[in-house]
């Protein structure tokens, strides 16, 4: 136990002394962030709110507050596997029964930058990920993915959503790739700067919005619009990310934040 | 065929008081009222107990009425009447009040009009005056009584073909009569020139045929002849009056008044004919209404107006001497007390008792009343002749 | 002809304006109710069937009860003024003011507002108005087809749009953007195009967007602080305000509630209209013609199972939209309804005719400005429903809700 002890004390004051540098991999969580938007015909995901309870003033003349409404997935958020219909039988696939385990896990940072600046619609496919293995060595297993696409970058932009006339435009996985991180390397989950997991044509795949089928189906957690991903080294890395305790909830805002060496 | 009216018997009419009018006042109605008993006091040596009638006009006191001023004036009366109709009240205070002397209800009854004058006050009594005006009137321009009038006036010079120069010479003629009146707002001579080049206020009305709001009261007394004579007082008798209201509702545009319906009875009651009238005093909101009341008071025909007003002289020394001391267009106009006004002026110049100068030998009074614009006319008329008793 | 829009000295100070006194009795708001409806309505005896003006409480012929009757608004006029002088502070303002008498084809003499081309002898036709401090009004104006814009006096009653700066809430949908459309067309000087999230790439190319005179910000009613930054970027001036938004979505009560789309249809109906009315009308009460005009559903007045949540919004949204016109009676700030049924558009696909074509909204909307119309009913549904409501609410809510 002295060990542990000594490993928390290194770690405080790593991080109080600048050993380890804490990295906000959060966005802004404001009325006008971009949320997903599905067809009309589905209920919508609605957007961050925020109204003013009292300002020192006669509601409550010395204090602040606000209530806030939003959906479960608004802002940067975790998805957890009852998100998904093939999780919904995965034990502890709710936000609150996430074991408080997982809320700390390393990462490992694929960068897919270029390919996403050189087409909207990259997919990642495993014989991408296996390339990229051969150049950076293996993904470790019970690692967050966190694919680095600099998308964040995009935020107050038409083109974070990307929406045109046939759906939004934005990368992400497809099955074999999705699979090949689940089964094969074992991942805690899948981490994008985008607002879904899936990219943004996943609907059309072959095996539709395979990301989120394939995670949650099997017990992994999904992190959407992640932003300072560039910030991050390929291996190194440990993400702190603490849903709310919400009851039977699907997923939830949340901060991430990142431990790097400094 | 009504019943003959019967003749005023042993009724007086006597102690014309005028409270000098002021532009302003800063104290209220009750304060005017107060001022006028103490004249009738300083004058005729009346005290409270002496009152036993009490007939009271205003427009400004409240929220009191003819009930709250016994108490804050200290009168006792045996009866008492309050009187709304402005223009017309001291016609009907004066007819009230002499059947009720003649009947034995009263003894001595004061007939009193006071109403104060604050800035803005015009302002605030016009917007709550009548249902009709609030929902019906004031809402198109918010003209007030100039532009109901300038409408009547208006269509009054197309029908009858007076014109500008026509009114210009009643205003002109009242403006000379003030000259003599001490007491008159507005001494300073009026020509023709100044009438006509006046400023419009609503087209076809123009600044010198409209009366200037003050404060001011005015009271007489009616009581027995008896009584008169014991406290000293000149006296008149009351020859005849009528009064009517809401008359000719069918006319689109005010051409006539109340008047008209009662005048043939009227002249045959006081046995006398226009003629032998020395004064008239007749109500002067604006100049029309003088025309309309020569004309339905039978001293010319019906849309003779002009020709008349063309062929007589007005002035106190003259033809028809009109509203001898200068009218509300020169004296100003008291609120209420501008409806007692003609009465007041009526008797002093009979009772050859005038503030200005006197109409020579004058002994009967023609004196006229008009009141009360509730939508788009006056509703209130009445009129009474009056001759001094030796 | 318009006058253009007013040009401000930056360094002037603000000029306050001024209402028509608002004192009246209850007969004569009731002749205002009929006003708002468009209706040129007196008082008629319903024993002797005598006309009457003003409002009464009794016949003064036969002192026989008073119904309200829609009557001929030919006239003669009779007599005429100007009038040159009020203490009044709006009719101060507005001065020299033309009003005059004219006698009624229904009877009765009425006090009028008066055109600069009347004069007594001549035939007018008196319009029911409801003027500055939201009361009936008669405004007499030449028979036949006469350039009314020209009078000052009656735009006083109206609310112009050539030069104006309008803002449509919800461009998004197809009653905002035929809206848009019929504004540019109505030559509003701007009409600011409220786009709800998420923006689309297409907007940027939008043939109507893209209008010269049309400037497209993003606008979410559902959003305070999107309203709020909205108003910042007009900055500016703002003449009139257009609400198109609404969530339309079928649903009921105890059967498939639809509680999530329920309350965005409250987000968007009933507090989507008190987050614009409470950002945008301070910017309208400075101007001298201001007008919050509000599309609205006609279900707002009994309800509508099929679609329980969506009209219970609009019920929401009518009710705020009266309290809303009592709150800018003082700033002579017009609040417009125009009621519409079921919309020829995306979200009414499963509605048989009648339906009313986008298009005819938009015309209603610039008709009831340049008319001066407090309520508008678009489309025999919203017709129907309206005069059903008002001969028997009751029994139209049992139809409704058979």
């Amino acid at each position: 136990m002295t060990d542990a002890r000594t490993l928390i004390a290194d770690l405080a004051s790593a991080i109080a002394g600048g050993g380890i540098e804490i990295v906000d991999l959060t966005n802004l969580l404001s009325p006008d962030f971009p949320v997903i938007v599905l067809p009309s015909e589905f209920g919508q995901c609605e957007p961050f709110r925020m109204e003013t309870v009292s300002r020192y003033d006669g509601n409550g003349p010395a204090w602040y507050w606000n209530n806030i409404s939003m959906n479960e997935h608004t802002g940067t958020h975790f998805d957890a596997p009852a998100h998904w219909i093939t999780g919904k039988d995965v034990p502890n696939g709710t936000v609150d029964a996430v074991s408080p385990q997982d809320f700390f896990a390393p990462a490992v940072v694929v960068d897919i930058s270029a390919e996403a600046a050189a087409d909207e619609d990259f997919i990642v496919t495993r014989p991408f990920l296996e390339a990229w293995e051969q150049a950076n060595g293996p993904i470790p297993p019970r690692h967050w993915v966190l694919l680095r696409s600099d998308w964040s970058k995009r935020v107050g932009t038409l083109s974070y959503l990307n929406l045109r006339d046939d759906g939004a435009h934005s990368p992400g996985p497809d099955a074999d790739a999705m699979r090949f991180l689940v089964h094969e390397r074992d991942c805690v989950g899948l981490g994008v700067e985008t607002v879904g997991t899936d990219a943004g044509q996943a609907s059309h795949f072959d095996e539709p919005l395979p990301a989120h089928s394939i995670l949650h189906g099997n017990g992994r957690f999904g992190l959407q619009c992640l932003t300072g991903l560039d910030r991050l080294p390929t291996f190194g890395a440990m993400i702190v990310a603490m849903p709310l305790k919400i009851k039977g909830g699907s997923g939830s805002p949340l901060r991430v934040a990142a431990m790097i060496p400094a | 065929m009504s019943r003959a009216q019967a003749p005023y018997t042993g009724v007086a009419v006597c102690a014309p008081i005028t409270v000098p009018y002021k532009r302003f006042s800063a104290e209220p109605a009750h304060w005017w009222a107060g001022r006028a008993l103490r004249l009738l006091r300083q004058t005729a040596g009346l005290r409270p107990t002496d009152i036993d009638g009490f007939c009271f006009s205003s427009f400004s006191c409240g929220p009191d009425t003819a009930v709250g001023m016994t108490q804050h004036l200290g009168l006792t009366p045996r009866w008492l009447d309050h009187i709304p109709t402005g223009g017309a009240s001291g016609v009907m205070a004066l007819r009230r009040a002499a059947r009720a002397v003649q009947c034995g209800d009263a003894e001595l009854v004061v007939c009193l009009a006071a109403d104060t004058n604050q800035i803005d006050s015009f302002r605030h009594s016009l917007a709550g005056f009548s249902r009709f005006s609030q929902d019906a009137v004031y809402p198109y321009g918010f003209g007030g009584p100039n532009a109901t009038f300038a409408l009547i006036t208006d269509a009054y010079m197309r029908e009858y073909g007076v014109t500008r120069e026509d009114f210009g010479k009643l205003c002109v003629a009242q403006r000379a009569n003030a000259g003599s009146n001490p007491l008159a707002l507005q001494r300073k001579p009026l020509t023709l020139d100044a009438y006509m080049a006046a400023r419009p206020i609503a087209d076809p009305v123009h600044l010198f045929d409209c009366v200037m709001p003050c404060a001011g009261a005015e009271a007489f007394i009616v009581t027995t002849p008896e009584r008169a004579e014991a406290l000293g007082l000149k006296m008149a008798q009351i020859l005849a009056t009528i009064e009517r209201h809401n008359a000719f509702p069918e006319d689109p545009v005010q051409l006539r008044g109340g008047w008209a319906m009662d005048i043939e009875g009227f002249w045959q009651t006081a046995r006398i004919t226009p003629a032998e009238v020395d004064t008239l005093q007749v109500y002067d909101d604006y100049p029309v209404i003088v025309a309309m009341q020569i004309e339905d008071l039978g001293f010319c025909n019906k849309g003779k107006v002009g020709e008349f007003i063309r062929a007589n002289e007005f002035t106190i020394d003259r033809d028809l001497p009109l509203n001898t001391n200068g009218g509300q267009l020169s004296a100003g106009q008291a609120g209420a007390a501008g409806g007692f006004q003609n009465v007041t002026e009526g008797l002093r110049q009979i009772l050859h008792m005038p503030l200005g100068d006197q109409v020579p030998a004058a002994s009967i009074a023609a004196i006229s009343g008009f009141g009360l614009v509730n939508y788009d006319r006056g509703v209130c008329t009445a009129a009474a002749l009056l001759e001094a008793l030796p | 002809m318009t006058a253009a829009r007013e040009r401000r000295d930056p360094l002037a100070r603000k000029k306050l304006r001024h209402v028509p006194s608002g004192l009246r009795s209850r007969a004569m708001h009731a002749l205002s109710a009929r006003a708002a409806q468009g209706r040129f309505a007196l008082q008629a005896c319903t024993e002797c069937g005598t006309a009457t003006h003003p409002p009464r409480n009794a016949c003064p012929l036969c002192w026989g009860e008073l119904a309200w009757t829609d009557q001929p608004s030919g006239a003669k006029v009779l007599c005429e003024t100007t009038i040159r002088v009020s203490t009044d502070l709006y009719f101060r303002e507005h001065m020299p003011w033309r009003m005059g008498k004219v006698l009624l084809d229904a009877g009765p003499v009425a006090l009028v507002h008066l055109h600069a081309a009347l004069h007594p002898d001549d035939r007018a036709d008196v319009r029911m108005m409801i003027d500055r401090g939201g009361n009936a009004a008669l405004f007499a104006v030449p028979a036949g087809d006469t350039d009314l814009m020209s009078d000052p006096q009656w735009r006083e009653f109206i609310v112009p749009i050539e030069g104006r700066i309008v803002l449509v809430s919800d461009a998004r949908n197809a009653v905002g953007r035929a809206m848009v459309k019929e504004l540019h067309a109505k030559g509003a000087e701007l009409v600011v195009a409220g786009l709800p999230g998420p923006a689309l790439a297409s907007d940027a190319t939008d043939a109507v967007l893209t209008l010269d005179g049309v400037q497209a910000i993003a606008l979410d009613v559902t959003d305070a602080t999107s309203v709020a930054e909205a108003a910042s970027r007009i900055g500016g001036p703002l003449d009139i305000v257009v609400n198109t938004a609404r969530h339309v979505r079928a649903g009921g009560v105890s059967a498939n509630p639809g509680f999530v789309e329920q309350r965005r249809a409250f987000e968007v109906s009933a507090m989507g209209l008190s987050r614009l009315a409470s950002t945008f009308a301070p910017m309208l009460a400075g101007r001298p013609n201001g007008a919050f005009v509000d599309v609205l559903s006609s279900a707002a007045l009994v309800g509508d199972a099929a679609q329980a949540g969506f009209a219970a919004a609009e019920a929401a949204r009518h009710s705020l939209l009266q309290s809303l016109r009592h709150e800018m009676r003082g700033a002579g700030v017009r609040v417009m309804s125009v009621f519409t049924g079921p919309v020829d558009d995306a979200d009414h696909q499963a509605v048989p005719p009648p339906k009313v074509a986008p298009a005819r909204i938009a015309a209603s909307v610039a008709e009831a400005l340049l008319n001066g119309r407090e309520q508008t009913c678009v489309g025999d549904v919203a017709q129907d429903t309206m005069e059903r409501w008002l001969t028997d609410p009751a029994l139209l809510a049992r139809e409704k809700n058979l």
